[in-house]
C-alpha cells in the first residue's frame, strides 16, 4: 500500500471514528498501538516513525510486565499491535497463542542483531520475539563508603556489620529469588521444592539485614548514601553512576541471570505489516543506539553498540561487557505451574519477621 | 430511594458480586481464570501464612487506631474548648492536609524519616554525631503514616459530639462535687463515646486495607493484607486468590462497621433515656 493510500484510509477512518474516538479517547483503529515502559524509547520515536513510513502510531505505557500481561490475557491481545515485555512473559504470550510469528522477510534490520541474540534459549531463531535490550543483575555499591568491594551474592545476603541495614534487594519475585538461587549455585529457574525451601530460608535471614525491598528508587538511595549496596539491574545502576561516579557495578562471582526485554507482535493485531515495520525501525542502528545511550541499557544490536562513543563506555563500564560473556548467563524462563510456588515463597519471605 | 438503589446496585453490589464470583474459580497457569469451581482459594485464606498476615494487619491497624483516637480526641477537645469563632479556623487547619494527595503526604514522611532526611539533619545540627537512627522502613514508620493520614477523621468525628455537649452538664457535675477528672470520666467521655467509636472505626477500616503506606514507609518489609491483595492481582496474576482475600477483608470490615452501628444505636438509646430522665 502506498503512503498516499494509507494516509487516505486513516483520514477516512478518523472522520468516521472521530466522534467515537473523542468520546472514548481510544486510538483510532488504523493507528498502530504500542505498549512500552515509560521512557523506554525515544520520546519522538513515533514522529520519526511516521515521517519514515507514513504510519501513525501511539504509545501507551505499562508500569510492569504483570500489568500488561493482565490486560493481554484478559482481552486476548486485542487493542495492541506491538508489546514490549521481558522474555519469560513473551514466552507465556507465545504459549497462550497470542503472538504472531515474526516475519523475518519484513524486518531486514534483524541482520543488525548479534548472532548470539538470534539464538537466545527462550526463542531460538526469533520465532515470536525480537530482543530490544539485555543485561545482567548484580550488585551496585558505593565504592567510596565501603571498606572492600563486594565479590559474591553472599556479601549482600549475609552482609558485614558496616552494611547491615544499608542494603536493598529487588522486590520482583523472580529477581529476589534469583539472588538466593545464584548464591546457592542453583538454576535461576529451579523448581525443586527442597531447593526452593533452602532459598527461602536464606532470603528470610537476609531480610533481617535489609533496609528495604526496592525496585524503583534503589539507585537514588545509593546516591543519597541511605544505602551502600543494592541488588540492581545493570542499566539502573548506570542511573546512579551518572549522578555519582563513586557508584560501581559488579557481577558477583556466582554469576547473574541474563535478562532480555523483547518486542512481540500480537496475533490479534490488525496492522501486522505496520507492526513489523515498527520493529524494523527500532532495530535501525541509529534508533537502537539511542536506546543504549539514553536509557543506559545494553542493546543486542552490533552496529548500534559499535557506534557508542568511547567516553560513554568509559563512564559506564558494564555497557562494554563482551556479548560472549553476557550470554554465558542463564535466562529467566517461564516456570509454568511453579510460578504459584514462587509467589507463595515471596509472600512468606515478605511476611517473615 | 430508587435512584439510590440503582446507584448502589450498579456501583457496589454488582462489582462486589463479580469479585466474589472470581474467588470460586481456579487460576489459569498463565494468569487469567480457569472456570472450574473450587473452594481452594478460601482454604488458602486460612492458611497460617495468610491468616498471620491478616492478624498482623489487624494489630498494626489497631495500634494506629488507638494512637489516632488519643491524639484526635485531645485535639477535638481542645478545639471545642476554644472560643466559638476560632473553632472553624482550627477545624480548617485540621483537615487542611486532606487538600493534598495521599501519596504526596506519605512521601513527605520519607523525606522526614530517611537516614539522610530532615530529622537526621536536625539531630546533627543539634550536635548529635553518632550513627543516625533508622526510622524509615520500620513498623513505627508505617503506624506513623497511618495515624497522620487518618487523624482528621477522628478529630471531626469527636468534635461533633464534643461541640454539641451541653456545658451545663459539666457544670452540674462540678457543682455536685466531682473533680475535673471524674467529670471527664463519668460525664463527658460517656456522652462522646459514639464519636470516638465512629472515628476509631474509620481509622481501623481504612488502615487494615491500606497498601500504599506499608509499601512506601515499610519499604516492602512489612506486608499488610492490602499489599497481599495487590500482589495477587498485579504481580502474581492470581485473581481468584486475590478475590478470596479481598472478600475476607471486606467481611472483616463489615463486621467492624456492624458492631459500631449496633453500639451507636445502643448509645443513642441510652443518651435519649438519660436526657429524658433529666427532663422528668
Amino acid at each position: 500500500m502506498t503512503a498516499t493510500a494509507l494516509r487516505y484510509r486513516s483520514l477516512r477512518t478518523s472522520s468516521i471514528a472521530l466522534g467515537l474516538a473523542l468520546a472514548l479517547s481510544l486510538p483510532a483503529a488504523a493507528d498502530l498501538v504500542i505498549s512500552n515502559w515509560d521512557g523506554y524509547m525515544a520520546p519522538d520515536a513515533m514522529t520519526a516513525f511516521k515521517a519514515e513510513t507514513g504510519v501513525a502510531g501511539e504509545v501507551v505505557v505499562h508500569a510492569t510486565n504483570e500489568e500488561i500481561m493482565g490486560k493481554l490475557v484478559a482481552s486476548g491481545g486485542k487493542g495492541y499491535d506491538v508489546v514490549f515485555v521481558s522474555s519469560p512473559f513473551a514466552e507465556v504470550l507465545n504459549k497462550l497463542g497470542l503472538t504472531e510469528p515474526i516475519d523475518h522477510a519484513k524486518i531486514p534490520n534483524l541482520a543488525n542483531l548479534y548472532p548470539e541474540a538470534t539464538r537466545l534459549p527462550h526463542d531460538v531463531g526469533n520465532a515470536f520475539s525480537v530482543p530490544y535490550t539485555w543485561g545482567t543483575t548484580g550488585l551496585c555499591y558505593r565504592s567510596d563508603l565501603m571498606k572492600a568491594a563486594p565479590t559474591s551474592w553472599n556479601d549482600l545476603l549475609a552482609p558485614s556489620d558496616e552494611l547491615k541495614g544499608k542494603t536493598t534487594m529487588l522486590a520482583t519475585d523472580r529477581w529476589l529469588l534469583a539472588a538466593g538461587q545464584l548464591d546457592k549455585g542453583f538454576s535461576v529457574n529451579e523448581t525443586d521444592p527442597a531447593k526452593l525451601a533452602e532459598v527461602k530460608d536464606l532470603l528470610i535471614s537476609a531480610k533481617k539485614t535489609l533496609l528495604a525491598y526496592d525496585d524503583t528508587t534503589f539507585y537514588s538511595k545509593l546516591v543519597s548514601g541511605e544505602a551502600l549496596m543494592v541488588q540492581a539491574w545493570d542499566g539502573w545502576c548506570n542511573y546512579g553512576i551518572a549522578e555519582k561516579p563513586e557508584i560501581k557495578y559488579v557481577i558477583p562471582k556466582e554469576g547473574s541471570d541474563l535478562w532480555v526485554d523483547t518486542m512481540v507482535v500480537m496475533k490479534a493485531s490488525q496492522n501486522k505489516d505496520a507492526a513489523f515495520k515498527f520493529i524494523n525501525f527500532m532495530l535501525d542502528a541509529k534508533n537502537h543506539a539511542w536506546a543504549a545511550q539514553n536509557i543506559d541499557y545494553k542493546v543486542p544490536n552490533k552496529p548500534a553498540m559499535e557506534s557508542l562513543p568511547a567516553d560513554f563506555l568509559a563512564k559506564f563500564p558494564n555497557m562494554a561487557m563482551p556479548v560472549a560473556d553476557l550470554v554465558k548467563f542463564e535466562q529467566l524462563r517461564d516456570v509454568g505451574e511453579a510460578q504459584r510456588d514462587y509467589a507463595k515463597i515471596v509472600s512468606e519471605i515478605k511476611a517473615a519477621q | 430511594m430508587a435512584p439510590a438503589l440503582v446507584w448502589l446496585t450498579a456501583l457496589m453490589v454488582v462489582p462486589c458480586a463479580l469479585v466474589l464470583a472470581l474467588a470460586f474459580f481456579r487460576r489459569g497457569i498463565y494468569g487469567g481464570i480457569d472456570y472450574t469451581f473450587t473452594l481452594e482459594n478460601f482454604g488458602l485464606v486460612v492458611d497460617p501464612l495468610y491468616a498471620g498476615i491478616f492478624l498482623k494487619s489487624a494489630r498494626i491497624a489497631g495500634t494506629a487506631t488507638i494512637i489516632a483516637v488519643v491524639i484526635g480526641y485531645a485535639a477535638a477537645y481542645a478545639i471545642s474548648a476554644a472560643p466559638r469563632r476560632l473553632q472553624p479556623v482550627f477545624l480548617f487547619f485540621a483537615v487542611l492536609p486532606f487538600w493534598s494527595n495521599y501519596l504526596i503526604r506519605t512521601y513527605a514522611w520519607i523525606v522526614l524519616l530517611n537516614r539522610e532526611g530532615l530529622v537526621t539533619q536536625l539531630l546533627r545540627w543539634l550536635g548529635y554525631t553518632g550513627e543516625p537512627p533508622s526510622m524509615l522502613y520500620t513498623e513505627g514508620a508505617v503506624i506513623a503514616g497511618l495515624v497522620y493520614n487518618y487523624l482528621p477523621f477522628v478529630i471531626l468525628a469527636c468534635y461533633a459530639p464534643l461541640s454539641r455537649l451541653n456545658p451545663e452538664l459539666a457544670e452540674a457535675s462540678r457543682d455536685l462535687g466531682a473533680s475535673a477528672a471524674t467529670t471527664f470520666r463519668r460525664v463527658i467521655l460517656p456522652l462522646t463515646v459514639p464519636g470516638i467509636a465512629a472515628g476509631a472505626v474509620f481509622v481501623f477500616v481504612l488502615s487494615i486495607g491500606n497498601f500504599v503506606t506499608p509499601a512506601l514507609l515499610g519499604g516492602g518489609r512489612f506486608q499488610m493484607i492490602g499489599n497481599l491483595v495487590y500482589d495477587q492481582f498485579l504481580t502474581a496474576n492470581d485473581w481468584p486468590f486475590g478475590a478470596a482475600l479481598a472478600m475476607a477483608l471486606i467481611a472483616i470490615m463489615l463486621l467492624v462497621l456492624m458492631a459500631q452501628a449496633m453500639f451507636a444505636d445502643r448509645a443513642a438509646g441510652r443518651a435519649a433515656e438519660a436526657t429524658g430522665g433529666a427532663d422528668g
